[in-house]
């Protein structure tokens, strides 16, 4: 057993390395629990069940846009039978999820999902407010 | 149930025949369909009230305003929806060296004039820009555009700007319902199609103080673009090129 310190220090060296995920976290502040997102009022109703909309509202904000631009077809029809204007800005946003912050954000963030493109042309409601340029903007001023 | 060779054959014939002919009467019955009667949007501009107050720039302004375009000092990178362009620009079969001085440099209010037949739309590779059958409006789908600027090149009026930068931190006050274009996207006037599908005139419209800007449909005969175009002489831009333009001008 002559070699048993540089078998414990590999040991501990090791274990450190693959538990560093977890350390990393930690310092950060961030739980392994899930995204703290602030959802809106209980009372109000999303135009797809819950589960449907955490996994495919892409799909669905895809099909919107095509419907609109497209097809001029400006109506949806949510599942439980009442009647929405097809707009991320002006129907999701304005009427529900007013913190695109802690809610879109967060998620995003939290899936390593970043800011889609969408966010390039399209606008939260009431950000007419100066700062709304991404930094990334800024960065070059000729083609 | 025996099949002989000759009975296999003549079954197999009489199934193509059969399959055939249902496809011939399907493209038949699509011809024979009557044509959708939709509405066709048309401008009439009033340009003796549109000069009545000098250096108006309302519609421009409101325009521009509603829909997020930069404001870009450089005339290389410049983006417009609707602008004014001197007489002898506007109309170039009509101007000449003898021609009547006071429209020399006279400013008209230009902007796309959604074409019947739009060369912008035959040129581009993607089906970004479309005529819409149901109104015919010029459309363009932002998503889709992948800035060859072939539109750019084939629009006769100038109707058509490219984003050479990122638009956004020209905006000096984003209208948040309206998105705003990125860097390397075409873009021009779309007639205000998202305020009529609320029923509400083109910004254009609703801000000139002169009432010099009429909207309507041209397929409703008692309209008041019809009644105009019935009782008043008017011009168009480039008729000549047969793009069948339908931004109409009375003189």
């Amino acid at each position: 057993m002559r070699d048993q310190p540089i078998i414990f220090a590999g040991l501990a060296l090791f274990l450190g390395l693959i538990t560093f995920p977890i350390w990393y976290n930690l310092a950060r502040g961030q739980s392994a629990r899930g995204p703290d997102i602030r959802l809106p009022g209980a009372q109000l109703q999303c135009v797809a069940p819950t589960d449907y909309m955490r996994a495919s509202h892409m799909d669905l904000l895809i099909q919107w846009r095509d419907q609109v631009v497209r097809s001029n077809v400006r109506q949806v029809t949510a599942f439980n039978g009442k009647v929405f204007r097809a707009s991320l800005t002006n129907t999701c946003l304005a009427q529900c999820h007013s913190n695109k912050a802690e809610f879109c954000d967060r998620c995003h963030n939290y899936s390593g999902v970043g800011t889609p493109y969408c966010w390039d042309c399209h606008n939260e409601p009431r950000t007419a407010r100066a700062g709304l340029v991404p930094a990334s903007s800024k960065k070059r001023s000729e083609p | 149930m025996s099949t002989n060779r000759r009975g296999f054959i003549s079954l197999a014939g009489g199934c193509a025949l059969a399959w055939a002919g249902k496809a011939a009467v399907e493209a038949l019955s699509e011809q024979a369909s009557p044509v959708v009667q939709g509405k066709r949007w048309a401008m009439v501009i009033d340009a003796a009230k549109c000069l009545r107050e000098k250096g108006c720039r309302k519609c421009i302004e409101a325009c521009h305003r509603t829909h997020n375009v930069p404001a870009l000092a450089e005339p290389r990178h410049e983006v417009k929806w609707i602008w004014k362009e001197s007489f002898e620009h506007a109309f170039t079969s009509q101007a000449g060296e003898y021609m009547r001085e006071e429209l020399r440099g006279s400013p008209v209010l230009v902007f796309c004039n959604h074409c019947n037949q739009p060369p912008c739309v035959r040129v581009c590779p993607t089906q970004a820009t479309w005529k819409r059958a149901e109104d015919g409006i010029v459309m363009m789908d932002w998503h889709r555009c992948i800035g060859c600027r072939y539109c750019v090149a084939a629009c006769p009026y100038g109707s058509r700007s490219f984003n050479w930068l990122d638009p956004r931190p020209h905006v000096e006050a984003i209208n948040p319902e309206y998105p705003t274009r990125t860097r390397g996207v075409v873009e021009k006037c779309t007639f205000c199609e998202e305020r009529l599908e609320r029923g509400l005139p083109p910004a254009c419209v609703e801000a000139c103080p002169e009432k010099a800007l009429t909207f309507g449909d041209l397929r409703d005969a008692n309209s008041e673009v019809r009644r105009l175009l019935r009782e008043r002489y008017s011009l168009r831009r480039k008729p000549e090129l047969g793009t069948e333009p339908e931004v109409y001008y009375i003189v």
